[in-house]
């Protein structure tokens, strides 16, 4: 396989990932990058692949006899990442699994496989992270939430908030993402939305957020305060959808993007 | 009383309780219910004084009718009263629950009338939300001593997780500072708990529907520096808690002075976090990492030394098992080296199955080289450049936490002739500030 200094440009699509390793074997090449529509142009001329249905099945298919399921797993999962360039080391590592087996997913001493699991990390962490820190406001029958995380986690935590919520209409929004998991009874999808803003709390929601907002500052101890240990549990970045973390006024409608400057968190803003 | 006058009152009573924990069982919501459990436990927020919030963490009432000198809600001491009711309370998890701020409920209480008549108010708001709201969430009781023990088996039933707080270290001071319990009271439940998970776990293997009696296990808790006992004596009464009850946890409570009697620390005393830190390190090293009490701390050396972690300490201590050959040493051996951790332990193991192992690909696996250098080779070499004596290694071993207590000027004079050696816990110690 050479290596050509030629960028190849996809849909961004887990399918059109999965064309560019068709691609990649096919023409017996491997590209310098591989671009987004969003991404910018570069000085590698170009190559646009495009997404085929067919080919991309065909590449998935192979993935579990040829990297073991934990492999097959880890590309599935390694698509939800934000690692920059996850294309290019998505490819990578199929590329290098088709090479050496199931066994690639044990290798953890290689450097494609090492990034991969990092990402995978920081990807499976921030989901556990939001079964917790997601906050929902009950509205009539509907119950409705916003969060703003770096990867994509609804797909990883969807299992967790239907089997929690098996009898609830709602909905969960990724801000960052633009998608939303919708839930009724009995089903649960997540679906592309481009923007989601919520109703005012009503008296009754706005009392929950009151006695919340109570317990979480009683329930510290004073003289054990540690503020440097909070932050490492709890980085600012997750506070700005917890109702905890907001005063009075916006608690009345939280949706409201914090002013610029005068930032409703307290030290929000560094 | 409002709602939010109670919920301040018995969350300010309660929150001297360290378990906070919804981890030991996976379970999926029932029909028509509400709520699921994961094993690994779900933090939903970390107050300002760093600790998970996971559950609803109150007390039922703090009317209290016992008068233990170390605790806030004693008869004796004027502060305000609060109840729920079964109801209130079931209605607030709830509702609290449906906007994913908690993951169930930890419910505790003092003593209102007698213990059983309170066994029967925590059962009745369990029941509620158990039967009525069919919630499948999490529930942490906590067992009232002198409770009858048909009220313990029914709570038990209603419960994912049971404790009996232990309270105090010893008989001794716990005949001092609470009079009115005795060690007997807290270890009777305490045993009629695990007798029943044991019996449970039989029953369970005949009968698939048999009840469950409180699936996550036990726990319990103790307050550590308002009585004189040493780490020794605390961290082998831990050792048996989890031989004899197969306790699932034993939490350490750093004492935070809530009341001033000549009984106990004066009331300035700073909660000694720093030895609770090293407490918690050792039941780690209990629970995961194959060390007995005995191997940490002995007789002679009966506390933890406050510059590094124990099993540094240990390490150090025991430098002819070192050092170890990274592909070649087993799992259990691996675990005892100061950097390497569970994870890593395993990563490790893993990973050598197709190379042989170097310096730069243990930082890939989460091994920290800063610690573990001393005690490990790779493909028999030692790192490069490496010049060990114990004091240079002792001296990075140093903890951070460790180190913010070493005056300044005393690092420097360390390196020379006659200065203490930093080994000895005891001698450490004469080196911090009063």
């Amino acid at each position: 396989m050479e290596k050509k200094n030629l960028a190849y440009r996809c849909d961004g699509s887990f399918h059109g990932i999965l064309c560019c390793v068709y691609e990649i074997y096919t023409k017996k090449e491997f590209p310098a990058c591989i671009l987004t529509p969003e991404s910018p142009a570069t000085l590698y001329p170009e190559k646009w692949i495009e997404t085929d249905k067919a080919h991309g099945e065909r590449v998935w298919r192979s993935l579990p006899q040829k990297l073991g399921r934990q492999g097959a797993r880890m590309v599935r999962d390694g698509y939800w990442t934000c690692v920059p360039e996850k294309e290019l080391l998505l490819c990578r590592f199929i590329v290098k699994g088709y090479r050496y087996g199931p066994q690639i997913s044990e290798m953890l001493a290689d450097d494609t496989v090492n990034a991969l699991r990092q990402a995978l990390k920081h990807l499976y962490n921030e989901a556990h992270l939001f079964c917790g820190f997601a906050r929902f406001s009950v509205q009539g029958q509907v119950m409705t939430g916003v969060i703003t995380p770096k990867n994509r986690v609804l797909p990883l935590v969807k299992e967790h908030f239907c089997s929690r919520y098996p009898e609830e209409y709602f909905l969960l929004y990724d801000k960052t993402h633009r998608e939303a998991l919708m839930h009724q009874p009995g089903r649960g999808e997540i679906i592309p939305m481009e923007e989601f803003i919520p109703n005012a709390p009503d008296e009754v929601e706005r009392n929950f957020r009151r006695l919340w907002k109570k317990f979480y500052d009683t329930v510290a101890i004073r003289e054990r305060e540690n503020p440097r240990c909070r932050m490492t549990h709890m980085p600012k970045r997750y506070w700005g959808d917890m109702t905890e973390f907001q005063e009075e006024e916006t608690l009345v409608s939280p949706s409201l993007p914090p002013k610029e400057g005068a930032n409703a968190l307290p030290g929000a803003a560094r | 009383m409002t709602p939010m006058e109670k919920l301040e009152i018995l969350t300010d009573a309660a929150k001297y309780d360290a378990a906070c924990t919804s981890s030991g069982i996976d379970r999926k919501s029932g029909p028509g219910g509400i709520g699921n459990s994961t094993a690994c436990g779900i933090c939903h927020s970390f107050a300002a004084d760093g600790r998970c919030i996971s559950l609803l963490k109150v007390l039922f009432s703090n009317a209290c009718i016992y008068d233990c000198e170390y605790c806030l809600n004693r008869r004796s001491n004027q502060t305000r009263r609060a109840s729920f009711t079964p109801r209130e309370l079931a209605e607030l998890t709830i509702g609290f629950y449906r906007r994913n701020y908690i993951e169930g409920l930890f419910l505790s209480s003092g003593v209102i009338k007698n213990p059983d008549y309170t066994c029967e108010q925590l059962i009745e708001t369990l029941r509620i939300l158990r039967e009525e709201y069919r919630f499948g969430g999490y529930i942490h009781a906590k067992a009232i001593p002198g409770a009858d023990p048909l009220l313990l088996s029914r709570l038990g039933t209603l419960a994912d997780r049971m404790s009996v707080n232990i309270e105090l270290p010893s008989e001794a001071s716990l005949h001092r500072l609470a009079p009115e319990k005795s060690r007997d009271s807290i270890l009777r439940p305490m045993g009629l708990i695990s007798g029943k998970i044991r019996e449970n776990s039989t029953e369970l293997v005949r009968y698939r529907h048999a009840p469950r009696f409180s699936p996550a296990g036990q726990s319990t808790q103790m307050i550590i520096g308002a009585t004189p006992e040493t780490d020794w004596q605390i961290l082998r009464l831990t050792e048996s808690l989890y031989q004899k009850y197969s306790l699932k946890r034993v939490f350490f409570s750093a004492y935070v002075p809530v009341n001033s009697t000549a009984l106990l620390p004066p009331s300035n005393t700073k909660p000694p976090l720093l030895r609770e830190h090293r407490l918690y390190q050792a039941d780690w090293l209990l629970r995961f990492y194959g060390f007995s009490a005995r191997e940490l701390l002995d007789e002679e050396h009966p506390d933890f030394n406050p510059l590094i972690d124990p099993k540094c300490n240990w390490a150090i201590h025991h430098m002819e098992q070192f050092p170890v050959e990274i592909n070649r040493a087993e799992y259990e051996m691996l675990l005892r080296v100061p950097g390497i951790g569970v994870k890593s332990a395993r990563a490790i193991l893993t990973a050598r199955r197709s190379t042989a192992l170097d310096f730069g690909d243990l930082k890939k696996l989460g091994v920290v080289l800063k610690r573990a250098q001393y005690f490990i080779t790779c493909r028999g070499k030692a790192l490069r450049g490496l010049y060990v004596t114990p004091d240079t290694a002792l001296r990075n071993l140093i903890t951070e936490q460790g180190r913010a207590l070493l005056p300044g000027e005393q690092m420097e004079q360390l390196s020379f002739f006659d200065t203490p050696s930093l080994l000895d816990a005891k001698k450490a110690a004469t080196l911090l500030p009063a």
